[in-house]
């Protein structure tokens, strides 16, 4: 617990430094008006990355987030361009269904079928996107097509912050509840520090991890409407390649590959810290082509440090075992 | 992860049975069916040029699935070869504007290759870190690269003898590239299961701990492992860059996803242990035909790669399911 509040520490200093530095030469980067936006934009990450931490801590990883994401999205706006007149809720309930439906496929076939999460979500990923095509006929859903209801919720100002940043903000609070107060949530936890152990207490390893992707599938197809309707744009390639950007938040938020440690707090950081860096680099002048080795070589980074700093010291019995760990 | 109970059977099975009931059997029928149901659905499929054209399906992928087998084998993975094709091919780009020789590019695409994999494999042996996540960070960093150097541009102007490695023919319609993938294929082959080195992959990947009691180097086993697949991307853009005669940042996106696909389809267990190189080349040929006979049906890409998620799936989902209906 410790090192766990050191760390979120650590980030939070980071991105400090960060906006500081960025601020020495264009002061505007920290006024206000622009954190907000900063945070705004960041938002669609922070979300996602609760969800796939879940998933992490139960020793699995979900690549097909992204996917979801476009799918339930495209779903969404073909459903505005059918029938404009369905209220918002509604077709956020619709988003947060579907996207919890897509996950509940990947989670059973991890829990029933015992196939390595990498590929069941490498699979699914290909498979979402090829559906949207699909269901698409690979055309594009138009911001004239679009109803102002629809377009309006995620940018509706609520106490001077965007609807989409009170949603971010909402979901933190409400994963960490979950993550903290309940059993689902200590559930998580156990099955990716112990699994044998979890099974004596009584906990169903395969069945948390079904949890686990559910819920990060739930999240991801709220973001699918948010993200569509923030863009006003729907398309088959929309969020191509984000889920490594979700991934990166994670491990820069200090949750273990190997399962079992890392809190929302964490990811919360882990992806504000990218969030910074991506809108810096307009400012301070770098292309945004630059964007993807910078994600590739925090998760390098940050994976390497995860590691050294989580390894656990244990007697040595015989050295070149120790190595090979 | 639960491990299945290893049972010892009381009666071995005779090599014909055994050999029958194979998964490489299996696949071979499939492909055999494929084959047929090609040559009933289009009229154009039986055709000797169409059918060399199809091996330009496979080739390239069948060539990084080759070492990507044995990394499997190994316990470990490598997501980051599509990257390290577009970084291959990006450096050749650029070594291409001063004029060089035809072997220097090639020369620079290998051993870019080669680099890309000692960075991962330096990564996943000597800092411990797990392969999964790391191969990931070098896919978003190799092909970040990529993204740096070219932009929205591409690099074209390659020498004329340079089309040779992609576009060329050996012998009447058998193409150079064919002949590389079924010379690596017997490479590979006699790597995996006539060498020492083969029998040390098994080894560890079914108890790494236990191989390195047994006096394997696991380390640097692991190490020249990611060697080759990255030297086998390094190969595969050659190809691809030469048969294209362009590079853009986006080349080969996707491809680590039909690579994993063909070495598991071939029989590889993605826990690690157990596979074979015949697998994998029968694999190549099943997953060639399919995607070549859909494009003759008129069937988009993108509604191919449902395809190829689901067979991804299947593949390892349909045996399972049906233990589970046998019990």
């Amino acid at each position: 617990m410790h090192i766990l509040k050191s760390r979120e520490m650590i980030l939070t200093g980071a991105i400090v430094v960060l906006m500081g530095l960025v601020a020495t030469r264009f002061p505007g980067f920290i006024a206000p008006h622009n954190l907000v936006a900063v945070f705004n934009d960041t938002s669609p990450l922070i979300l996602l990355a609760i969800g796939q931490m879940i998933v992490i801590l139960t020793k699995c990883i979900d690549l097909s987030v992204a996917a979801n994401l476009a799918l339930t999205g495209m779903v969404c706006a073909m459903i505005n361009v059918a029938a404009p007149g369905v209220p918002v809720p509604i077709i956020i309930a619709i988003a947060v269904g579907l996207g919890a439906i897509l996950g509940a496929f990947n989670g059973i076939l991890v829990w029933k079928l015992d196939i390595p999460p990498i590929v069941v979500t490498l699979g699914t990923m290909t498979i979402f996107r090829g559906v949207i095509f699909l269901i698409s006929d690979g055309k594009w859903v138009n911001s004239h097509e679009m109803s102002p209801a629809f377009k309006a919720f995620p940018r509706a100002d609520f106490l001077s912050l965007p609807m989409l940043s009170w949603i971010a903000i909402l979901m933190t609070v409400i994963f960490f509840v979950l993550m903290t107060r309940t059993t689902l949530g200590r559930s998580f936890y156990a099955v990716g520090g112990n699994p044998h152990a979890a099974v004596y207490t009584g906990i169903d390893v395969g069945k948390s991890q079904f949890w686990a992707f559910t819920l990060s599938g739930a999240l991801a197809g709220l973001v699918g409407y948010l993200w569509v309707s923030r863009y006003a744009v729907a398309y088959v390639d929309i969020a191509l390649g984000f889920e490594l950007d979700v991934v990166a938040a994670c491990v820069i938020g200090g949750i273990a590959i190997s399962g079992g440690i890392g809190s929302i707090g964490g990811a919360v950081l882990g992806a504000l810290f990218l969030g910074v860096i991506k809108n810096a680099l307009p400012v301070v002048n770098i292309s945004p082509f630059w964007q993807m080795a910078i994600s590739g070589s925090a998760i390098i980074i940050a994976i390497a440090v995860n590691t050294r700093a989580g390894r656990t010291k244990g007697r040595i019995i015989l050295k070149n075992a120790e190595a090979a760990q | 992860m639960t491990h299945a109970d290893r049972i010892i059977p009381d009666r071995l099975q005779s090599p014909l049975q055994k050999r029958l009931k194979s998964w490489e059997t299996l696949l071979m029928a499939v492909a055999i069916g494929i084959f047929v149901a090609n040559s009933f659905a289009s009229p154009y499929f039986l055709n000797a040029w169409n059918l060399s054209d199809a091996t330009f399906n496979f080739t390239e992928k069948a060539m990084i699935a080759f070492a990507m087998a044995l990394l499997i084998i190994a316990g470990e993975i490598d997501l980051s070869v599509a990257s390290i094709i577009a970084l291959a091919s990006t450096a050749m780009g650029a070594v291409a504007q001063f004029d060089v020789p035809t072997f220097v590019l090639v020369l620079t695409g290998l051993s870019v290759g080669v680099l890309c994999g000692a960075f991962n494999a330096i990564l996943v042996t000597i800092m411990g870190l797990p392969s999964i996540v790391v191969t990931i960070g070098t896919m978003s960093l190799f092909r970040g690269i990529s993204y740096i150097v070219l932009g929205d541009q591409a690099f074209r102007g390659y020498p004329k003898d340079f089309a040779f490695f992609g576009q060329g023919y050996v012998f009447w319609v058998i193409s150079f590239e064919f002949v590389l993938f079924a010379v690596l294929a017997v490479i590979y082959g006699i790597l995996l299961h006539k060498t020492n080195f083969g029998r040390a992959v098994c080894a560890i990947g079914n108890n790494p701990t236990g191989a390195l009691f047994s006096g394997i180097r696991v380390n640097r086993v692991k190490f020249i492992l990611f060697l080759l697949t990255g030297l086998m991307s390094g190969v595969a853009a050659v190809c691809l860059t030469s048969r294209l005669g362009s590079t853009r940042p986006s080349i080969g996106l996707g491809m680590e996803l039909e690579v994993v696909t063909m070495v598991v389809l071939g029989g590889v267990n993605i826990l690690g242990g157990s596979g074979s190189i015949p697998g994998v080349v029968i694999a190549a040929f099943v997953m060639g035909m399919v995607t070549f006979g859909l494009g003759l049906l008129n069937v988009p890409g993108i509604v191919m790669s449902i395809f190829i998620g689901a067979l991804l799936i299947g593949v390892i989902a349909l045996p399972r399911l049906w233990t589970m209906w046998k019990e």
